[in-house]
């Protein structure tokens, strides 16, 4: 029997935690992710749980002991947000290489300086080019589902990647919905228990990891990575299938909101895309022809899938929730990438919004789909939301 | 003199940082106003946690970088120029966690700076965790069962570093704190203060050291030894001691590596005023 419980986003990712019973949790505390730990620090307590909690100094120590423990065979997991990533990324960046299926919830939050705790997802979009899939969550839902999802995506033998959950700092992380929390027995027969092939603590099967390779053999496994990084795409939608039956939800690549007849559409990521299904709600009352496209597993980014999605809109706006200085904002990439095969590419807008933590309103995106449907885009200008002038 | 700013004060009623921040001020007013200091050479850092919002209440010079990396700034800082009277702010969790080493290597390096160590046991801004000197058995929102890790002696660990300038303070003790500040900002070379500064919310621990802090000064215990000065940080029961427990004045890097040669003032750079007075 599932539950609904009123909780906050990292509450969830805790009962997500709480479910999986992972053998070793290593974290170091950082607004906005401490809640996550604390929360699961008194499952741990109360004996709920079977995991050793091993509170570090730091976050390098906090994925370095949750690297130790992984190759050691156990089922390991991590939680940081901003500074956190930023200060461990030396290990971080080894992960996918050692192959080690360590799932990591994120708590977005702004990168220094200057300091700031609030929301953008600048933290999350610096790792996205070093093999850890990545999956963004709107909402507290979406984050502890996709939490039990990425133990099985990290833990198959054709992936054998690490996992980043995101969910979106104070806005999820700290606000309190409605959550269903599916039968406990459900939840631990699909997660089931990690089963690597080799590892560490294997004696009868001695191995090494992380030894050197130069240009002898670096490449190669490089290349191996990137194998398993195309076959994390299909193993994305065949364990989100299997997680369907406990949940009666759908894991896609990306979801696509009010689409059928829309002209214009807008393609973001997380809560934000909670406050834009109210404005295409209402857009679409006045007769408009709106959508939205929230594209949920970032890394690997699905561009076929994508672009087929995408090149039937007059026009698109992405709005990304960080800057890639000095180039077009990650978001607005991707789908420029994606939309380079297409014979009918839409018109292209990107927008840059909510930066440290600057909220966004109804108002604003209700503006963005003004300016779509007036046609006033230009692909290589980045416009920005509610920026002081 | 007044080097306090408008700024509202953050902190909780009943906080150690008011002390170490009326101790601070006090010290750096009045050697302003004696000519000992120079307001604009005053540079302070502060890391993360609740004490790094103190430079927001002075008005001098400030940065206010990432966690645990108050030490290498300062010690930046003062190489660059070495007319600049550092100051480093920075918590147990800060310098005795996250950038532990950096203390350590900045206490042998002798560098011409001042730490003063906001040591409170216990993260505050996070609500509560324990940190390297939390007692062991400490119950904290990470465990609530009690740390099983022996506390770290923040006093041995500077003196065998080789810091030149190891004292303890407590922040129900501000005159104290004030002679402590004082000397440590105008000893030549590495200082640190370690304030025991109790956190009304998370780790009141006024009453427990109340009850068993003293001050060196007024035994006849003299910091001039090294040995003794270790034997004499390990005193932790019924009595604490706080106080100046070592000092030694020897070259400071900035001495040894380039003998106070100033890379700011050396720079090709025109003049501040020249810029000022050109007619644009």
């Amino acid at each position: 029997m599932s539950k609904w419980k009123s909780i906050t986003g990292a509450q969830a990712v805790a009962e997500a935690m709480r479910q999986i019973n992972p053998d070793v949790v290593a974290a170091y505390p950082i607004t906005p992710q401490t809640p996550i730990v604390e929360q699961f620090a008194s499952f741990v307590a109360n004996g709920i749980v079977d995991t050793e909690m091993i509170p570090v100094e730091s976050e390098h120590s906090a994925m370095s002991c949750t690297v130790g423990a992984s190759a050691a065979g156990a089922r390991a997991m991590c939680a940081t947000a901003s500074q956190g990533l930023a200060l461990m990324w030396e290990v971080v960046a080894a992960v996918p290489g050692l192959r080690l299926p360590i799932v990591m919830p994120i708590v977005n939050r702004a990168l220094s300086a200057p300091i700031n705790i609030h929301c953008d997802h600048s933290d999350s979009m610096g790792a996205t080019t070093i093999g850890w899939i990545q999956i963004y969550s709107e909402n507290a839902q979406e984050a502890y589902e996709n939490t039990l999802l990425a133990i099985r995506l990290a833990e198959h033998k054709d992936v054998l990647l690490p996992v980043m959950v995101m969910q979106d700092g104070f806005i999820i992380s700290h606000g309190v919905e409605n959550v269903e929390i599916f039968d406990d027995d459900a939840v631990r027969k699909f997660v089931g228990e990690r089963n690597p092939d080799r590892y560490l603590l294997d004696v009868d099967h001695p191995y090494t990891i992380g030894p050197l390779a130069l240009p002898d053999y670096y490449f190669e496994i490089k290349r191996q990575q990137e194998e398993a990084m195309q076959n994390a795409l299909k193993v994305y939608l065949e364990v989100g299938d299997e997680l369907s039956k406990i949940s009666g939800h759908k894991y896609p690549y990306f979801e696509e909101y009010k689409t059928e007849d829309a002209e214009v559409v807008i393609v973001v990521l997380s809560s934000t895309a909670g406050t834009a299904k109210d404005a295409v709600d209402e857009l679409r009352e006045e007769g408009k022809k709106v959508g939205l496209i929230k594209p949920i597993l970032f890394r690997p980014f699905p561009y076929k899938e994508m672009r087929k999605a995408l090149e039937k809109f007059k026009a698109i706006g992405v709005l990304d929730r960080s800057i890639a200085f000095g180039a077009y904002a990650p978001l607005y990439t991707e789908v420029r990438n994606a939309l380079f095969e297409s014979e009918n590419k839409p018109k292209l807008q990107s927008y840059v919004y909510g930066l440290g933590g600057k909220d966004i309103f109804k108002s604003d995106i209700k503006k963005v789909f003004e300016e779509l449907l007036s046609g006033n885009v230009n692909p290589e200008e980045q416009r920005y939301i509610r920026l002081r002038g | 003199m007044n080097i306090g700013t408008n700024k509202k004060i953050q902190w909780c009623p009943g906080c150690g940082n008011y002390a170490i921040y009326s101790a601070f001020k006090n010290v750096v007013e009045r050697n302003i106003e004696n000519g000992k200091l120079i307001k604009e050479n005053i540079v302070l850092v502060s890391g993360i946690g609740c004490h790094g919002y103190i430079t927001n209440y002075y008005d001098l010079n400030s940065f206010h970088p990432i966690h645990g990396r108050v030490p290498p700034l300062a010690t930046g800082m003062r190489i660059a120029n070495d007319l600049l009277t550092v100051v480093g702010f920075a918590g147990d969790g800060d310098v005795y966690a996250e950038g532990m080493n950096h203390i350590i290597q900045a206490a042998r390096r002798n560098t011409d700076i001042t730490m003063i160590v906001h040591d409170n046991s216990v993260y505050g801004l996070t609500t509560g965790q324990f940190t390297p000197t939390s007692p062991k058995g400490f119950k904290g929102r990470s465990t609530p069962f009690g740390n099983p890790e022996r506390p770290l002696n923040p006093i041995t660990l500077m003196i065998v570093s080789r810091g030149t300038f190891v004292a303890r303070g407590f922040s129900g003790d501000v005159k104290h704190l004030e002679y402590l500040f004082e000397r440590a900002i105008f000893h030549r070379g590495f200082s640190i203060v370690d304030v025991i500064q109790p956190c009304v919310t998370f780790n009141n621990t006024y009453e427990f050291f109340r009850k068993r802090v003293y001050r060196l000064e007024d035994t006849d215990y003299k910091p001039n030894d090294f040995e003794k000065a270790v034997e004499k940080s390990l005193e932790w029961g019924d009595k604490i001691p706080i106080g100046v427990f070592y000092e030694e004045e020897t070259d400071t890097y900035e001495k040894l590596v380039r003998g106070h040669e100033n890379f700011f003032f050396n720079r090709d750079v025109p003049d501040i005023t020249e810029i000022l007075t050109e007619k644009s």
